[in-house]
């Protein structure tokens, strides 16, 4: 048995040492690929003005980053497991507005009237709750009624985000419960909760994947879904599971965002989707599902949202930002595309 | 190294390929060295080889999808048109693959003429005339506004090869043809192919299926190792010498030959695996039996005989109509594929790329697919006990693969498949279900893995084997035949393969219970 496997195989006997080591540092290395983007971006931002390097900009850039970050996380994890989820943009509002409804008072001095039912210090478990309603609605027609999730979303998107403007009455929220605005901007150890909270949520993911049996069934299940059934994972549960915590994700992001700016925005959330998904791709997550690593899809959302800072700081007025981020999105996919070698498609 | 073909010229008809002196490099790796091939007009020459021979990197270069980096290509006489001139190369070659290249949702007239169409508006009518003729000419019978998507595997690729014909092309590549057919439907392709061969239309035939080398072709090639080994008339070469050609060792005839002992299957003891009436509507019908440890049972049965699907009912990715399965006495909770594994049910599926691989991930992923739980504490699966994990599975079933972190996809079929039987085997099942276990690898691989399914007997634990193959089938200590999803016939070790085969096609030898169906 062993003579044929001398010629290949001395690599695999066990205790050779350490040969696989240079296969992982390719791996590493892929994943690894947007940060000299974002060493360049610096560079630039530094060369155009003095403010860039600044304390006070870098932790506004990565304050801005936190919500934006969140629906990157959910979506790259379902897209990692093969699925996709566009109303993610819509949760991020409607899940704040549906817990103001809840609990604000049905009259009184504020702007905005709710039904009152609940207490204020439960805004916060409300939001979250809406946010795996959607989740689990989402869930339920992928999964269950076998609706083709791209269209399934995109009805939801456009759904709750009509949703958001009836229960609102089409207004901003601008009194909301104290709790319920502290984690958004209350700033710990020098720099806001929002970003704290981001890199913990990210680095909590980011371990769940590596080194979670549940965590890497994503990539079987995104790789190859029969196959994943065959070997006995629980694909539906795990998908629905995923779907959930996308949306959790995404009303959580909502109350960050309401703390960070104070109230319920009417169009909070509205177009994000796009970038939602120009950073999770240049970030090396696969649209097909399967490949990615959310530290990549982290490095997505910080290149993205510099090259907004720098060319802020450039003086490119600001009616000039749609265009540019569709230029480094085809930027980046057309790099990315030729630096990992493989297709995109 | 000789072809022994060049006195040909000048009095017989040129060859309808010719080609010598190949050489094909990946980056480092060599996959043609040297090699060469002629197939006369109208012949039919069979290439075998082992996974790994370079038969698919060969159909590249002759199909012009590959430029070779040394030696030289000619058809008919004329040398092979420049690289990328796609017209050219479909009038000179064509290829048919294992999966149907068709367009599912388009007719069957539009795949026909799929892109020369010609300009202007398509008249539908004269367009499904032109088809009904190109189709009767080559006595294709399959009706031209048919959605392609809805035939068969056969029909696909009989509406392949006229297509392939109406470009000009009198050589045809079957790159392993028969691998999703029934043996009807292998027969009605064979006879397709012999009328097309009495036409002039030469045939390079790709097959691990040696006896269908025997059946069909007259000429064969064996390449190993990225090297031409020998060309000989079929006839002149026996089984053992070709398997020999083919390995490069001198293997007694059928190194899988060990008909399985009757020593097996320990008279009464309890059975690892029962199935009660177990049936599914439409598919099969009720059916007990039950497999004792240390036993090997084969569920032989063709395409639609059900035996596939008594299968996958017993891992749980189907769940049965009726009865139940028990393993060790204990019912298995049905359709959920947890609980069979959990049971003690290891699966080995019948597709490695449909079902088997995540191909994109490692093969230490892969193998440790099912056993995740058991690879760290608190639901965490830990890099280097995963690693471990993997390397025991690699050195034991001795899968060639440059280490636990390779992509699979970078595996051989052979080597593929033993991957999957490692995850199969991870759980350390008490019965082993698989399906078809060795299709689409070559013959060593192929030994090799019945030997492991054969070793999960050996240590007292009992494996099932769904199949048509008969090599598969000869590991089994029973084999219980399906016909159109009832048991026509069952086996004890001394079966022959003509009765075997016979059960398989609704002729049971002896009784004749329910055959004509």
């Amino acid at each position: 048995m062993s003579d044929t496997s001398q010629l290949t195989a001395d690599a695999a006997v066990p205790g050779a040492g350490r040969r696989p080591v240079p296969r992982i540092q390719v791996g590493r290395y892929r994943d690894l690929s947007l940060l000299p983007v974002i060493f360049v971006l610096g560079v630039i931002g530094f060369i155009v003005s003095p403010a860039f390097l600044t304390s006070d900009n870098l932790i506004g850039v990565l304050q801005q980053t936190s919500e934006l970050s969140l629906l990157v996380l959910g979506e790259a994890m379902i897209l990692i497991c093969g699925r996709m989820d566009l109303s993610l943009e819509s949760t991020i509002g409607v899940a704040p507005v549906v817990a103001m409804w809840l609990v604000m008072p049905s009259s009184g001095s504020a702007t905005y009237h709710g039904i009152g039912l609940l207490p204020g210090w439960m805004s916060i478990p409300a939001c979250l709750v809406v946010g795996l309603l959607i989740g689990g609605f989402n869930g339920f027609m992928i999964l269950k009624l076998r609706v083709n999730g791209f269209i399934a979303t995109l009805g939801m998107l456009t759904m709750l985000r009509g949703l958001q403007d009836g229960i609102s009455q089409g207004k901003s929220i601008v009194e909301v419960p104290a709790s319920f605005s502290y984690l958004g901007k209350a700033s710990w150890i020098g720099a806001p909760a929002a970003v704290w909270i981001c890199l913990v949520l990210f680095a909590l993911g980011g371990l769940a994947l590596g080194y979670l049996r549940h965590g890497r069934a994503l990539y079987a299940i995104g790789g190859n879904t029969e196959a994943a059934r065959a070997a006995g994972i629980r694909v539906d549960r795990i998908t629905w599971i995923v779907l959930a915590l996308g949306s959790l994700l995404a009303a959580f992001a909502g109350v960050l965002y309401v703390g960070h700016y104070g109230a319920v925005s009417s169009t909070q959330g509205d177009g994000w989707i796009f970038q939602v998904f120009a950073a999770t791709v240049i970030g090396g997550v696969s649209l097909n599902g399967g490949r990615g690593t959310l530290f990549g899809a982290l490095t997505g959302v910080i290149a993205l949202q510099l090259v907004v800072n720098v060319t802020t700081l450039g003086g490119v007025p600001p009616l000039w930002d749609k265009f540019l981020y569709g230029a480094i999105i085809i930027v980046a996919l057309i790099i990315s595309r030729f630096a990992s070698g493989e297709k995109q498609d | 190294m000789t072809n022994g073909t060049n006195d040909t010229k000048g009095t017989a008809p040129p060859p309808a390929v010719h080609a010598e002196g190949i050489v094909k490099r990946f980056g480092p790796t060599l996959a043609l060295d040297r090699v060469g091939i002629t197939v006369e007009a109208g012949d039919s020459h069979a290439l075998v080889g082992r996974n790994g021979a370079g038969k698919s990197t060969l159909v590249s270069v002759l199909t012009g999808l590959h430029v070779p980096d040394a030696g030289q290509v000619s058809f008919q006489g004329a040398p092979a048109p420049a690289a990328g001139d796609t017209a050219a190369w479909q009038s000179k070659v064509a290829c048919v693959y294992q999966k149907s290249m068709v367009v599912p949702d388009l007719t069957v007239a539009e795949n026909l003429f799929l892109g020369r169409l010609g300009s202007g508006r398509i008249r539908w009518s004269a367009l499904r005339e032109r088809a009904r003729d190109l189709l009767a000419e080559y006595g294709v019978d399959v009706d031209p506004a048919a959605r392609a998507g809805d035939l068969t595997v056969e029909q696909g690729q009989f509406v392949e090869i006229a297509r392939a014909l109406s470009f000009g092309a009198r050589f045809i590549i079957l790159d392993e043809p028969t691998a999703q057919l029934d043996a009807a439907g292998i027969e009605r392709l064979f006879g397709k192919l012999r009328e097309l061969q009495r036409q002039g239309v030469a045939f390079l035939f790709i097959s691990h299926h040696l006896q269908e080398v025997y059946d069909l072709c007259s000429t064969v090639t064996v390449y190993r190792d990225a090297r031409h080994v020998l060309t000989a008339p079929v006839a002149d070469l026996g089984k053992a010498e070709l398997v020999a050609a083919m390995t490069g060792e001198d293997a007694g005839p059928q190194a899988a030959g060990w008909h399985a002992g009757a020593a097996a299957g320990t008279g009464d003891a309890e059975p690892v695996l029962h199935a009660e009436g177990l049936a599914l509507d439409g598919v099969y019908d009720p059916i007990d039996f039950a497999v004792r440890p240390g036993e090997v049972v084969g569920l032989a049965g063709a395409t639609a005989s059900g035996n596939t699907a008594l299968g996958e009912t017993l891992v749980g990715l189907r769940k049965a109509t009726a009865g139940r399965t028990l393993v060790g006495g204990r019912a298995v909770r049905p359709g959920s594929v947890p609980h069979a594994l959990n049971a003690g049910i290891g699966y080995v599926p019948e597709d490695r790329h449909r079902q088997g691989l995540v191909l994109g991930r490692s093969v230490a992923e892969n193998a440790t697919l099912s056993v995740t739980d058991q690879l760290g504490p608190y639901g965490t699966v830990l890099p280097s006990r995963t690693r471990t994990f993997a390397e025991r599975m690699i050195a034991s079933l001795d899968i060639k693969t440059s280490g636990p972190a390779q992509p699979v996809s970078d595996l051989s079929g052979g080597n593929q498949q033993k991957v999957v039987i490692a995850r199969a085997l991870a759980r350390e099942p008490r019965v082993l279900v698989a399906i078809r276990p060795t299709a689409g690898v070559d013959v060593k691989s192929k030994d090799s893995l019945l030997s492991v399914v054969r070793g999960v007997a050996e240590r007292g634990d009992a494996a099932v084997i769904v199949s048509d193959e008969l090599d598969d089938l000869r590991v089994c200590d029973r084999v219980i035949a399906l016909f159109h999803g009832r048991v026509i016939a069952e086996f004890g070790s001394g079966w022959s393969d003509r009765d075997l085969v016979s059960a398989m096609e609704g002729l049971p030898s002896g009784g004749g219970k329910g055959a004509e169906e």
